[in-house]
Parts: C-alpha cells; structure tokens; sequence
C-alpha cells in the first residue's frame, strides 16, 4: 500500500503500474500464477482447436472407460472424453467467475466510494445493507432463488455477485476512509477539482493494488460456489462445466473413482492460481516494512570490554552499562538506536535520563529489561548488574530478574494495563509468579500497596478494571506493581509525562519516596530537566543514541560541559516553571 | 449492552423481514408452471386450476404474502407442496442434524486454529510454514471435491469409515462421530485456512502491546502471558472469524450434505430447491437467519464477557 498512498503523484502512473508488475513477477509464485491463469485463459480461448472432440461427441461404449485408447483421461458416465469436456469447462468456469467479480466490484467499489468518501447517512445505510448481505448464508439464498432465476448459471453468478459486493465494499470504504484526509486529497479539494474527478484521479489510484488482490480472491470464491451449485445440478445440464462433471463423476464414483480426479484438480489449480496472484501481490506492497529472513544482518561480535574511562570495579555499583548499541533489522543492515551508552548507577542513587525524543533513551530502559520490541537486540557492548552481564542472558536467564531485581514503571498509563483483566488480578499474578507467595497473601499485600501509593479506596481499586479507573490512579497501580517485590533497581520510563500536570507532582514525589523507603536504585527517563532537577542526584544526558554527559545534578546545572546540554538547559531555563522547581532545592543553580 | 444486543436483534429482525419478502417475492412471483410441475405432464387443466385454488396461487401476491407472514409470526410455516408434512416439522427434523455436524467443525477449526496461531505468532517458524500452505490449499480446494477424494480413499479404498449416512448423537455417539468424521474432515480446511491466519495476526497484535511488556518486566511467565493475557485479548477477532465461518458452513453444509448423503437442512434446501418446493425453501431461509441472528447475537455477548470495556456501550 505504501507505493502508492507515500508518493501518488511523484511518477506517472504508467511507469509506476509496469514497474509493479514486474516486480510482483519476480516473485516465482506470483509468476507461477500468471503463467498459469493466462494458460487457463489460453485453453478457454482456443477451446476448439485444442480440444479433441466435440464437447457433446459420445460414445456409449466408452462409458466410464479408463485412460486411453483415444480418450486421453477416459471416459465419463454418458461415454464423453473427459479432457474435452475440461478444456470446454474452462470457458463457462472463467465467465462465471468474470460475472460474479464483475458484479461484487461494480457494486462494492461505486458504494465503497460513496460510502467512505462522501460518509454520514449514505455511510451508516450502506453499511448496513453490506452487513446484512455478509450475514446471509450465500448458498442457501442462491438455492431458494433458484427456482425463481432458472437454470442459467449467469443469472445465480450475478446473485451471488451481489452478495460478494459487501468485501470491495468494506476494502473500499475503508480505504478511501483513510486517504480522504491526506494532505495531497485537501488540496485537490482546495484547487476546486470536482469530487469525481479527486475519487477517479487520487482515490482510485490508491486502491488500486488492493482491488486486484480482492478480486483475485473473489474470483476464486465465485469459481468455488459456481462449481458447487453445478455439482448440485443447478446449472445447464447442456453446458459442459466443471462441477458437473464432479456431478458425473460422483454419479460414476464406484465404478470410475479415478473420474472425480480431473475437474477437482482443474477448479483448485484454477483458484489457487488466483490465490498465489493475490499472495504475490500482497507480498509485494507490504515488502517496503519488512525485512526478508535472508537479509536479517548478524550483529556484531561483542568488543572486549575495554572501558574508555577505567574505573576500577566498585562494589557500591549496581549498574554499569558500558559501550551499549541497540539495533533493529532495517532495510540495509542493523539500524542502530543506541550507540555507545555508557553509565553506571550506584546502589541507592537516582539517575536522570535525558534527551528529547528519539535520543534512545527507552531504548536504553528496554535493552537493560531484556525487553525490546520485536526484532531488537543488543549489538554490543555490556550491561552490568550486579556483577552479571545482562546483554549476554537469555530470555528464560532474565526472566527470574525481572520484577524482583529490576522492575519498571511505563510511560502511558492506560495502555499498560490489560483492558481484560481486573486490576487486583494483575498485581495478583506477578506476586505469586515471582515470589512464590499464596494468592490470599499477595492479595493482602496488593492491598497494602494500593494504600501505599496513595489510592484512597484500595479495595475498590482492587476489583475495578482498568478503563474504570483515571490516568494517574492507573499510573499509581503501575508504581504499586512495579515496587511490589521489592526490586533493587527501578526503571522508570518517563512515569509522568501521559499524566495532568496536577498529578504530576505527587507521582514524583510518591516514586521519591518509595525509593527512598525501599532503598531502591532508579533510573529516571524523562525529558524534562525540572524533574531532574526535583528528584535525581545524577544525570546522563543522551543525543542521537549515545550518552554526551554524566553529571551531578548541581554541577550539570551549574556547568554544563558539553554544547548540546547547554542548549537543552538554555532552552529549559528560560521556561518559569523550571526555575520555580529548581530555586529553592538548588540554589547553587541559579547562582 | 442490554440497548446495544436488542439493537442488534432489532436490526436483525429487520434483516429478516426484508430477506423474506424478497425471496418470497422472487419464488410466489414465478409460480405460472407449479401446479403443471407437481401434477405432472398428463394433468388436466382443470386438475390445475383445481391445486392453483388450494395453494392460494390464483390470489394476489400480496395477499399471498400476508397470509404467509401473518403465519410465520406465529410460528407456521405452511404446508410442503410435495410431502405433506408441516414445514416446521420437517425443519425440525433436520436442523440438529446440520447444527451437529457445523457445530463440531467449528469445535474442531476453533481448537486447530487456536493451536496453530499461537504457535505461529509466538514462534513463526514450521506453524508459519504450515498456515502459509493450508491458507492456499484451504481455500483452493472445493470441500466437497476434498469429501469425495476423502469417501474413494477412506470408505470405498480403505473402508475404514462409512461413506454415506448419518447416525443421530442420541443413538450412538460413537455412530455418530464416525458418519461425521469425512465430512467434517472436508469441511474444516477451508476453515482452518481463514482462522488461523486471523488468529495468528490477533495474538501477535496483541502480543506487540504495552501491557504485555509491563507484564513480563513483572516477571510474569511467557505461557501465562501468551495464553491469559495474549489469546485472550485475541479472543474477540477469533470468535469473529469464527461466526463468520459458522455462516458460511451452514450454507456450504447443502454441497457436503449431499456428498455424504446427511439428511440435514442443506439436502433438504436442495431437495426442495430442485423439486420447487417454496414452502419449505421460505422456511429454510427464515430459519438460516434466524440462527445467524442468534449465532451473532451469542457471539457479542461472549464480547461482552470477555472484554468488560463491551460491557458500557
């Protein structure tokens, strides 16, 4: 999809089509497919010259007969040859399948179009005819109409065709639903194009690719039902048809077994040549955000863990991340998100992260977790705690880690807890996972800590779910959770930045305190230097992925070394309300 | 929720109403030839005129159409043109055994499914390979092509199973399982092709959310995590799909039905289909909606049960 909703207007759209093609050829299946569906189309074209005889030829002696003997595939029930009457099937198969696709993208596309372009009531009634018609039983409604439609397999093709549209419908719809607001849509909007002519020019355009993938899978659907109402008898019994021949063959099954082979194999290489087009297709449009299996890079060989700065090995350090690189699988090799973090924090002690957004800061947080997103790993580099390098462990090493040696408080709230599960339970599970405590234990201590992280009715807490409950009363269950089996080392990821500014405060203080009680280390990432300043002792500050200063909190405010921190503060000081937070703890600073 | 269910129920009953008048318009609007079709080619015309006058032919359609309706309100379907038996009775005969044998497919997709989607989302590897193969084949393959290959190798090759024929659970549930085990084999693939793709999309979308992190930063079990909180936050596009595949195998049951000689409600649809019965084809479409609404309407209350946020709205 990328292709085309990034760049619509960037290359002439004839280029751009060809070079997709070409492109979705280079796949061997999608080739396969194409070959495949154009020798199909071939067979059905030149049905008369290719075939043998004629489709009605019989000869009654060759009733059932096995392969061979001028009848290549044999014989059926009434003594026809079996591979004529597949090459003439092909023919009522294809344009079977042309109508209900034809059909189902007419109708799906037009209303999809108006539905999702023009929204309001025409949206609301249309998806409401297109939700009744997914609801209804297609083969039962096509039976019933049958005697009303007759034998003519096009009248049931168009039927069901209609009943199809809801699937171009909802793709369409959908679709123009999210392009409708692109800039490029606005502007053709503003440039007084008519709505026709921006649904035809830009809309239609975007959608293109996936129109073909529905259709391609229409089409097998449509060959699949046609195939089943003529193995019923539904169609013409005078039109050669694969699913009549099924219909024959079933008839025949005990003295000609081999007979149901041949009609079966043409319908699903048929349909599965439609199936690997759409595959092919689809392939091709997600491949701009993906990283195929045989291109993911190998990382790096760790380096020797020479340190730049030497220190001596303490024994009042906790953590002590040296040279760290995080990277994820990118188009060309490793994308490097942390490159060469470096700091140490000491048992007790409160560590400020800085940086603006995509310094690596989280990713830092989640490297020391073991729990980076998909895909992510650590490239190099050492994370040292207490003692043990957490870079190198695994996931089933980390797992006895986490939670009761290293724990973490999220930035958002509300999506950090699940929406299924009520919120006692959630605290519950870690408890007894972890600590090995009796579920009437750990409730009572859940209980406790809900108390303890100011929530004035923990009992109620306790059995509430998570969309009860506000952003900063959730951000408080967090808290609870996190320091609920008593960690040594707290991450916690920007904890009051999704929160009112009110309640920003007292969360921070609540996190200084547990920390204090606990006697807990914690690394604090944030991007704001008031918080800092509030409650860390020290700070990294971190740009592109590597840290560029570690400092006292007084002496970093006082004398920030590198340029980088000075613009940050330059730009911070400026701002009263961190003066305000910084003055009177630190008056060093303002001196 | 109880506003939202009875505005589902409402909105299908509005469905109902207008699929059977449409149907019953497009079967009572072509009726010049049923009366010569069920007396056969020798009848006379008085014979004809005599059936036109008992099957209400010779009035107006709408009155046609409210004598029917105002019938089926109250639960009478009519008379069947061929047997003479009551609609209701007949459908009454044959639904349980269509909802057995679609019922337990979707037992069966649902387990197989589950199975395979998790361990595709959580590992990729073979499963990956496996749903990639059975998504092409699932749905490449007629099913009833699938149940005839499946009867010449098991019941007539290999005479393992029988071929054709239904024995009802009450019977014998052993009898039971074995007259549907080929046809219930045919009818899964296609199933399991749509569902476990979904599945694997819904617990890996679900496995990429920010509580499932916090979770594990707690310490919590890769299994409790993938099986509680991952599969269970997947469940409602799960039982989506699978509602959806419960619509189309209870069309798609007319086809297997007839391969496996089950006297069901799809034999009964073609039956009636090919013979003109329009009694009992109106009935066997008010019933197939009629369990649709209530398959969706189980469907959103097992939503609701599983996702409290449902609960609110």
């Amino acid at each position: 999809m990328t292709d085309f909703s990034n760049e619509p207007t960037s290359r002439s759209p004839k280029q751009g089509r060809f070079a997709f093609a070409r492109a979705v050829l280079a796949n061997p299946l999608g080739l396969v497919a194409c070959v495949m569906l154009v020798a199909v189309l071939c067979v059905a074209a030149f049905a008369p010259f290719i075939a043998p005889y004629a489709p009605g030829d019989l000869q009654i002696f060759k009733m059932n007969a096995p392969p061979g003997d001028g009848y290549l595939l044999g014989g059926d029930g009434a003594g026809r040859d079996i591979l004529t009457r597949l090459i003439y099937g092909s023919r009522n198969t294809l344009a079977g399948a042309a109508v209900a696709v034809g059909v189902a993208g007419l109708i799906g596309v037009v209303t999809g179009l108006i539905a999702g372009y023009f929204g309001g009531n025409r949206d609301v009634v249309l998806s409401w005819v297109s939700d009744g018609l997914m609801a209804l039983p297609a083969l039962i409604v096509l039976l019933a109409f049958y005697q009303a439609l007759g034998a003519s397999i096009y009248l049931s093709m168009i039927v069901f065709g209609i009943m199809l549209s809801p699937s171009f419908f909802r793709l369409t719809r959908n679709l123009v639903n999210g392009v409708k607001h692109e800039l490029y849509i606005d502007a053709a909007r503003v440039s007084g194009l008519s709505d026709l002519r921006i649904i035809v020019r830009h809309v239609l355009r975007v959608i293109r690719a996936p129109l073909v993938i529905q259709t391609s899978i229409v089409a097998g659907i449509a060959i699949v039902i046609q195939a089943g109402l003529e193995f019923l008898g539904l169609g013409d019994p005078a039109t050669p048809t694969w699913g009549g021949m099924l219909q024959n063959a079933f008839a025949n099954m005990y003295t000609a077994p081999m007979a149901i082979l041949w009609p079966g194999l043409a319908i699903s290489v048929t349909v599965a040549s439609f199936v690997l087009l759409a595959n092919a297709i689809r392939d091709r449009l997600q491949q701009g955000d993906r990283v195929t299996a045989g291109t993911t890079p190998k990382p790096k060989p760790a380096p020797s863990s020479s340190h730049p700065r030497g220190d001596s090995p303490d024994d009042d350090v906790l953590l002590d991340v040296r040279d760290l690189v995080v990277g994820y699988p990118g188009k060309g090799g490793w994308t490097e998100v942390v490159r060469g973090v470096s700091l140490t924090l000491r048992r007790g002690e409160v560590l400020g992260l800085v940086g603006e957004s995509g310094s690596g800061k989280t990713q830092t947080a989640f490297a020391i977790l073991g729990l980076l997103s998909e895909g992510g790993r650590v490239l190099s580099g050492s994370i040292l705690f207490d003692g043990q390098d957490l870079a190198h462990f695994s996931e089933k090493e980390m797992r006895p880690l986490r939670g009761k040696r290293i724990a973490y408080v999220p930035q958002e709230p509300m999506s950090n807890l699940d929406p299924v599960f009520r919120i006692g339970y959630q605290l519950v599970e870690p408890m007894v996972a972890v600590l090995g405590i009796s579920r009437t234990e750990a409730k009572a201590r859940a209980l406790e800590l809900l108390a303890r992280v100011g929530l004035p009715d923990p009992k109620r807490t306790f059995s509430a779910y998570p969309h009860e409950i506000s952003g900063g009363m959730a951000q408080r269950v967090l808290i609870a959770g996190a320091v609920s089996c008593k960690p040594d080392l707290l991450i916690a990821d920007e904890p009051t930045t999704a929160l009112d500014v009110t309640v920003q405060a007292e969360v921070l203080e609540l996190m200084r305190n547990l920390q204090a009680e606990f006697g807990m280390s914690m690394i604090l990432v944030t991007h704001n230097f008031g918080v800092v300043a509030d409650s860390c002792e020290r700070v990294a500050v971190m740009k592109d992925g590597a840290v560029v200063e570690m400092q006292e909190v007084t002496k970093l405010f006082a004398e920030p070394a590198h340029p980088y921190t000075k613009m940050l503060l330059g730009s911070v000081l400026n701002d009263t309300t961190v003066r305000s937070y910084v003055a009177p703890r630190n008056p060093e600073v303002t001196a | 929720m109880i506003t939202y269910l009875a505005k589902r129920i409402a909105s299908g009953l509005v469905l109902l109403a207008i699929v059977t008048t449409i149907t019953f318009v497009m079967l009572f609007g072509a009726t010049e030839n049923v009366a010569q079709n069920i007396l056969g080619e020798n009848a006379t015309s008085a014979q004809i005129v005599a059936l036109e006058q008992r099957l209400g032919l010779d009035q107006p359609l709408h009155v046609q159409y409210g004598k029917w309706l105002s019938g089926a309100v109250r639960g009478d379907l009519g008379t069947s043109w061929l047997q003479s038996e009551r609609v209701s009775t007949i459908l009454l005969h044959r639904l349980p055994v269509t909802l057995s044998m679609v019922s337990l497919a979707i037992l069966v997709i649902g387990i197989v499914s589950a199975v395979l989607g998790v361990i595709a989302a959580v590992r990729g590897g073979w499963a990956d390979k496996v749903i990639q193969v059975i998504s092409v084949v699932g749905f490449s393959m007629p099913n009833f092509w699938l149940g005839l290959i499946l009867v010449v190798i098991f019941a007539l090759t290999l005479r393992w199973l029988p071929a054709t024929g239904y024995v009802p659970f009450s019977s014998s549930p052993g009898g039971w399982l074995a007259s549907l085990a080929l046809p219930v084999t045919a009818i899964v693939l296609s199933g399991i092709a749509s569902a476990s793709q979904q599945i694997r999309g819904a617990v890996m979308d679900a496995l990429r959310q920010d509580y499932i992190r916090t979770l594990r930063a707690r310490g919590v079990g890769p299994g409790s995590v993938v099986i509680r909180h991952a599969l269970r936050n997947a469940l409602p596009a799960a039982l989506t799909v699978l509602s959806v595949q419960f619509i189309a195998l209870l069309g798609g049951a007319a086809i297997i039905e007839r391969v496996f000689a089950i006297p069901g409600l799809g034999s009964l649809t073609v039956q009636a289909s090919l013979s003109g019965d329009i009694p009992v084809l109106m009935g066997v479409v008010v019933a197939a909606i009629i369990i649709v609404l209530i398959v969706n309407v189980t469907i959103d209350i097992i939503h609701a049960w599983v996702n409290p946020k449902v609960r609110l709205q």
